[in-house]
């Protein structure tokens, strides 16, 4: 067992005397331990009112995006031992959208611009009777983005987002790119004139933040170059 | 503050989506959920969804129709079992036409893989029966479901967390709910409510299912006065990640991995020689279980090991690539070179609220319908999963019935007109007091220590064995937590994003419907599919060929039985 010192960001609301501030606890910990079940422990054993996402807790739901010694990942995957000195974690909300609580940040914007995107298949050609067919090639190239589990993480490390909050970011471009790559979507055209201006791709710098910050190892600036060239290409 | 909707569905799982998809083409919908929809816990699912396509090799509607009666041990309902089995054709072409990205094989069409009690020509042989999209299959589904409402504007209230169902006269009326980010209570009018509220795997230490998974909509029935069937029945899966308990999909032994134990054996060869690695979740909890209890399990542990080594790395990429990864991350082995460690972890509720093959919730569980009330997916029991439920049939179950359940809703309203009903509101405000009971109450008891014992007495008690002398010690301790909780005082004072709250809340509804599952357990002196009685280890159908119903009146359960629909099958005693 370790003895772990945990910075936690703390925001209440509902008090008005109080500043956001920091708080630190001393927390047992097995170094197999992932941070989220020492922010359990704080909140299960010493601090009922600590407040922050959390479900599947092995990675696939995406509610624990939140920044840990100053990168975005997951609470429930964030190792202990893979920590430089794991006797000393910092974790805070993810940065750039507004704090409603502790380390929960108000998502509404995030979850606004995928729905700007088109985030469903367009396809007005009336279906076979059976499933459409798609070879394993076509498959594959949108296979990597459909991985995306919402969490926010690139979208909320992408420096291009911090100075332009218009931006609609990786997480829905990254939207885009999934259903405009789908063999069987006819929406293109649509899809991308949404995206064709300076809040849509081309505000993307290739800063590759967002690749860093994908737990789920999505190479989300090879797909947003993809529609960039896809748009300067005009095949569609 | 008072939302009005024509229809509300509580959950954001595939039952839920589906069932706001189909009703959304009509009507106004809205969907309430206490985590945002893509969090949902279907988007875990892993293995695939089942349907005898035939895109591989030969396979008939007739073969998973029988594959699931005898999965059941025989306690599912063949009327629902029928729709199950044929529905899934059109269901899962519509999934495919929406955009679900499934595995294809070489001529481009939906890949299928094997899974457990899945067989060809009545229990010859595992089958290629599942449709899969790697091993991403639930999350897949989940998104493009989540995806089709948002093109079809359907209304989401997410982190909205359902407190209390109000029903008069048995018609369903409307909802309580907590609005966590706006920080205020909210009650919900409408014309028809569906649950589609999911499972409950985290009454038990060890479970595959998120910390979401607290079975609310089953508490809000009880405590609105509503039947529960079949709660006994509880499947542990046989592969969860030793002390995590973290799902390690079926899906893997069907791509040919092997369970052996501390000698290298595999010793499914002892327990069920024809299907092996492949057969049904219960037997196979129950052989784990077994080899762990008898001194078999790794080191003397309370594991044995699931290798995947031999498929070689290419197999494991392609086909299981986010059981790889998340054995790497989280538990630090690599699936491609070291064996990953597993003991059975609570997984699925097979009973739930009682529905007809429309989804329709059943006051009683057996004919006296809730006017406008609907449930749907694993919160309900309709029951096609019976005693035991087959790998793939649940995603299958959620997208069908939901599917069903939004029809019938369109049915109803189309047929009744969107008027709705009274609001009582003497129930409005009994609802609201309990929340501000649990808020401001004063005492020494925390949630969390109450949950763990909790937890672990189900688990210890209540698990892959069971017999009388620990079913009745895990009553009383259910009954002990539920007067205990009377004293639980909570830290978080405030109205905004208090999760101190809607924790207690949880456990208020996992304590009630425990004792539901444990009492069921006692009270069924047999051993059928998930519930293994050590001291009743024979299946009684002379007897127990019936579904349990239990209701909560003053306290106090009672139970009633209703008989299974047998149309094709009959019982016969069940090998592998």
């Amino acid at each position: 067992m370790i003895q772990v010192k945990l910075k936690v960001f703390r925001f209440n609301p509902e008090d008005s005397q109080q500043k956001p501030h920091f708080d630190e606890f001393t927390v047992e910990a097995d170094p197999r331990d992932k941070v989220l079940d020492l922010l359990h422990r704080v909140k299960w054993e010493r601090d009922g009112t600590l407040a922050f996402r959390r479900s599947c807790a092995h990675g696939i739901c995406g509610s624990c995006a939140m920044k840990i010694n100053g990168a975005n990942m997951l609470a429930c995957e964030a190792n202990l031992k893979n920590f430089k000195d794991p006797t000393r974690i910092t974790v805070e909300p993810l940065q750039s959208l507004p704090i409603l609580k502790d380390l929960v940040v108000d998502l509404t914007d995030f979850f606004k611009k995928y729905e700007i995107v088109k985030p469903y298949l367009i396809n007005r050609t009336p279906p076979p009777s059976r499933e459409r067919l798609q070879s394993p090639d076509q498959r594959q190239l949108i296979d990597e983005s459909t991985w995306c589990i919402q969490c926010a993480s690139c979208t909320t490390s992408c420096p291009s987002n911090w100075k332009n909050p218009n931006f609609l970011g990786p997480a829905a471009l990254l939207k885009s790119y999934r259903y405009t790559f789908d063999s069987r979507d006819e929406g293109a055209a649509e899809r991308l004139q949404v995206i064709d201006n300076n809040d849509g791709v081309w505000r993307c710098h290739t800063i590759f933040n967002c690749v860093e910050a994908c737990p789920k190892e999505i190479n989300i600036t090879w797909h947003i170059s993809e529609l960039k060239k896809k748009l300067v290409s005009r095949e569609y | 503050m008072i939302i009005k909707h024509d229809v509300i569905i509580v959950g954001a799982g595939l039952a839920g989506l589906r069932a706001a998809l189909e009703a959304s083409r009509n009507y106004d919908v809205a969907v309430l959920s206490k985590i945002f929809p893509t969090r949902s816990h279907s988007g875990a699912a892993q293995g695939g969804i089942a349907a005898s396509l035939g895109n591989v090799e030969e396979d008939h509607i007739d073969w998973h129709f029988f594959d699931t009666v005898k999965g059941s041990d025989y306690l599912g309902d063949q009327d629902a079992i029928e729709y199950l089995v044929n529905d899934a054709h059109p269901a899962i072409y519509e999934l495919e036409h929406m955009g679900v990205p499934f595995s294809r094989t070489p001529d481009g069409k939906i890949n299928q893989r094997k899974f457990g009690g899945h067989t060809r020509n009545y229990g010859e042989a595992p089958v290629l029966r599942a449709c899969f999209a790697a091993d991403r299959t639930g999350h897949m589904i989940l998104h493009t479901l989540y995806d089709q409402c948002i093109k079809n504007n359907v209304r989401f209230y997410p982190e909205f967390y359902m407190t209390d169902l109000i029903v008069k006269d048995n018609i369903a009326r409307g909802l309580i709910a907590y609005d966590m980010t706006g920080g205020q209570m909210v009650t919900f009018h409408a014309k028809a409510i569906m649950f589609g509220t999911g499972g409950y795997g985290r009454a038990f230490k060890i479970t595959s299912n998120a910390h979401a998974n607290t079975g609310d909509g089953l508490g809000v029935v009880l405590r609105a006065g509503l039947a529960l069937e079949d709660l006994e029945f509880v499947q542990f899966h046989p592969t969860g990640v030793y002390r995590y308990g973290i799902l390690v999909s079926e899906g893997a032994r069907g791509e040919g991995a092997y369970l052996l134990n501390n000698a290298g054996e595999r010793f499914m060869q002892r327990y069920a020689p024809k299907l092996m690695e492949l057969a049904p979740r219960d037997l196979t909890s129950r052989s784990i279980q077994t080899e762990i209890d008898e001194g078999r399990g790794i080191n003397g542990e309370s594991y044995v090991y699931l290798d995947l080594r031999h498929l070689g790395e290419a197999k494991i990429t392609e086909r299981l690539p986010e059981i790889r990864s998340f054995c790497r991350k989280i538990i630090g082995i690599d699936p491609v070179k070291e064996p990953i460690p597993i003991q059975p972890t609570a997984h699925y509720s097979m009973g739930g609220i009682p529905v007809t093959v429309d989804a329709e919730v059943l006051a009683d569980g057996k004919s006296q319908k809730v006017e406008g009330f609907y449930a749907a997916g694993e919160c309900s029991c309709v029951s096609v999963h019976g005693a035991n439920r087959l790998g793939t049939n649940s995603l299958l179950e959620a997208v069908v019935f939901g599917r069903r359940a939004g029809k019938s809703i369109v049915k109803f309203l189309t047929a009744r007109g969107t008027e709705k009903p009274d609001l009582p509101t003497d129930q409005v405000e009994a609802a609201m007091n309990r929340i501000e009971k649990i808020k401001t109450n004063q005492g020494n008891e925390k949630v969390g220590k109450l949950r763990r014992e909790l937890q672990e007495t189900m688990m210890a008690k209540v698990g892959v064995f069971r017999d009388e002398k620990s079913l009745k010690e895990a009553l009383e301790k259910v009954k002990e937590l539920e007067k205990r909780f009377e004293g639980v005082q909570i830290d978080d004072k405030g109205w905004k994003f208090n999760t101190d709250l809607t924790e207690a809340l949880e456990l208020d509804n996992l304590l009630h419907f425990a004792e539901l599952i444990v009492s069921g357990a006692l009270n069924r002196l047999e051993s059928r599919g998930a519930q293994y009685r050590r001291d009743y280890p024979k299946r009684d159908d002379e007897n127990w060929l019936k579904h349990t119903i239990a209701i909560k009146k003053d306290g106090k359960i009672i139970f009633d039985y209703k008989p299974v629909v047998i149309t094709k099958f009959p019982p016969k005693e069940r090998k592998y």
